[in-house]
């Protein structure tokens, strides 16, 4: 079994930084997706090769349409297309939604705890969006480490939300430019930043650490060593490859 | 075939035998798993496999090192569609681990340290078809990458090699692990393209 291939129409493309695009999709007979949650696309050439790639959805719950952003890849195989060529109207093959641990679902009830490293962001991304859609009244925390200003995905929303929503907070962390007037020189992610920038370890929220490998295991070891309960954190990682997520 | 997408040509690495359907090649080696990697040092490692019956054969680092050790070339297969051809690994292989083990179980979860758990039926256990590593490419494993032992058994998609084993409980029936409970595919088999369930 391989799953279900279905087509897809692209119905929207966004520019989100200088390297990635926003992409609408509506699928027929899709009934949503759990924030978190990813799906695999499926590219074919006109002499019938092909070749899939997993992106992450930044959207959850929104019957037959749902969003990616595609980072580019400099060396990337379906990404350079995805955030390039590919035109609104367009039909492309999606296999998923897939996944069902790294979800936020509606009817947790811990606190939540989000660290995103660069486009790590995006299943992070249908959590928050996934949360302020509900009912549900538990705090979310964003942290989201980025290169620079200009690097960062959802801008505008995460600004309005973060001023304007009463369950979530957001941080962010430049490591290598600041936005003029910032408060800290950029540099790396430390130990003592990330603890000063998240919810504490009592009551232990729900943590989702997602971005490439060493952010997400550098990460994770200074939780667990911080006291952090390593049941409660969730990992989803990306890179090495150039190719998967 | 699908649904073409003109202007679309890809890299075609592939035309390669040696790669399962869907899948592509990578050089490097990238990680993935659901959480924090634990650490277990040597001296508090074990292997285990329990059987139906209740009996528990263990072996230590040590006991475990002083069995016969044999270098495992192969490739393997990630469900998130990256192979990784000609690696080279060092460990026990499963039928000397069995040599002493009754059961008239068809099937196995395999537990690691940190709760990890995934199923393999024993046929795809046993012949040659998989091993508990503690070498990759010469090197003692990586801990991000299971060390210090993972199992592997290349032959289905490589959530089913799980990293920091502890061991193999013996079950009558066939019963989904963790990626398996998940949305993954009970069996895995990546010739088949066993992804999801």
């Amino acid at each position: 079994m391989t799953g279900l291939w279905r087509v897809a129409e692209v119905v929207s493309g966004v520019p989100e930084s200088e390297t990635s695009r926003t992409i609408g999709l509506r699928v027929d007979g899709l009934m949503g997706n759990l924030a978190g949650q990813h799906i695999d696309i499926r590219l074919t050439a006109d002499d019938g090769y092909s070749a899939v790639r997993s992106y992450s959805v930044a959207t959850a719950g929104m019957d037959e349409l749902l969003e990616i952003t595609v980072d580019e890849l400099p060396d990337g195989e379906v990404s350079p297309y995805l955030v390039r060529d590919v035109a609104i109207g367009d039909q492309l093959e999606i296999r998923g939604p897939v996944g069902g641990w790294f979800v936020w679902r509606p009817t947790d009830t811990n606190p939540v705890q989000l660290i995103a490293g660069g486009s790590g962001i995006v299943p992070l991304m249908s959590m928050i969006r996934a949360h302020e859609a509900s009912e549900n009244p538990s705090q979310f925390r964003l942290l989201y480490s980025l290169k620079s200003p200009r690097a960062g995905f959802y801008r505008e929303e995460l600004l309005t939300l973060s001023r304007e929503s009463r369950k979530l907070t957001v941080d962010y962390v430049y490591t290598r430019e600041a936005p003029p007037g910032w408060p800290a020189a950029p540099q790396r992610l430390t130990a003592e930043v990330l603890l000063a920038s998240i919810l504490p370890a009592d009551p232990a929220p729900d943590i989702f650490i997602c971005g490439q490998t060493v952010f997400v295991e550098t990460v994770a070891e200074w939780l667990v060593q911080a006291g952090y309960p390593a049941a409660s954190i969730k990992t989803e990682r990306f890179g090495g490859t150039g190719g998967t997520r | 075939m699908g649904i073409i997408s003109s202007g679309f040509h890809g890299k075609r690495p592939s035309g390669n035998p040696a790669l399962p359907p869907g899948q592509y090649e990578t050089a490097s080696f990238p990680v993935l798993s659901a959480g924090p990697a634990p650490h277990i040092p040597q001296n508090d490692w074990e292997f285990f496999i329990t059987t139906e019956a209740g009996r528990r054969h263990a072996w230590s680092w040590e006991a475990f090192m002083d069995l016969p050790q044999v270098d495992v070339p192969t490739d393997i297969h990630c469900v998130t569609s990256w192979s990784k051809l000609g690696t080279t690994w060092r460990g026990v292989s499963l039928d000397t681990l069995f040599e002493d083990v009754e059961t008239s179980c068809g099937y196995t979860t395999a537990h690691s340290y940190g709760g990890y758990t995934t199923n393999v039926p024993l046929p795809d256990l046993l012949g040659g078809r998989s091993w508990v590593v503690w070498e990759f490419d010469g090197e003692p494993l990586e801990r991000a990458h299971g060390g210090p032992a993972r199992l592997l058994v290349p032959h289905l998609y490589f959530w089913k090699s799980a990293k920091w084993v502890n061991g193999l409980e013996l079950t009558p029936a066939d019963i989904p692990g963790f990626w398996e409970s998940n949305g993954y595919h009970v069996h895995g088999d990546p010739w088949r393209e066993e992804r999801y369930s």
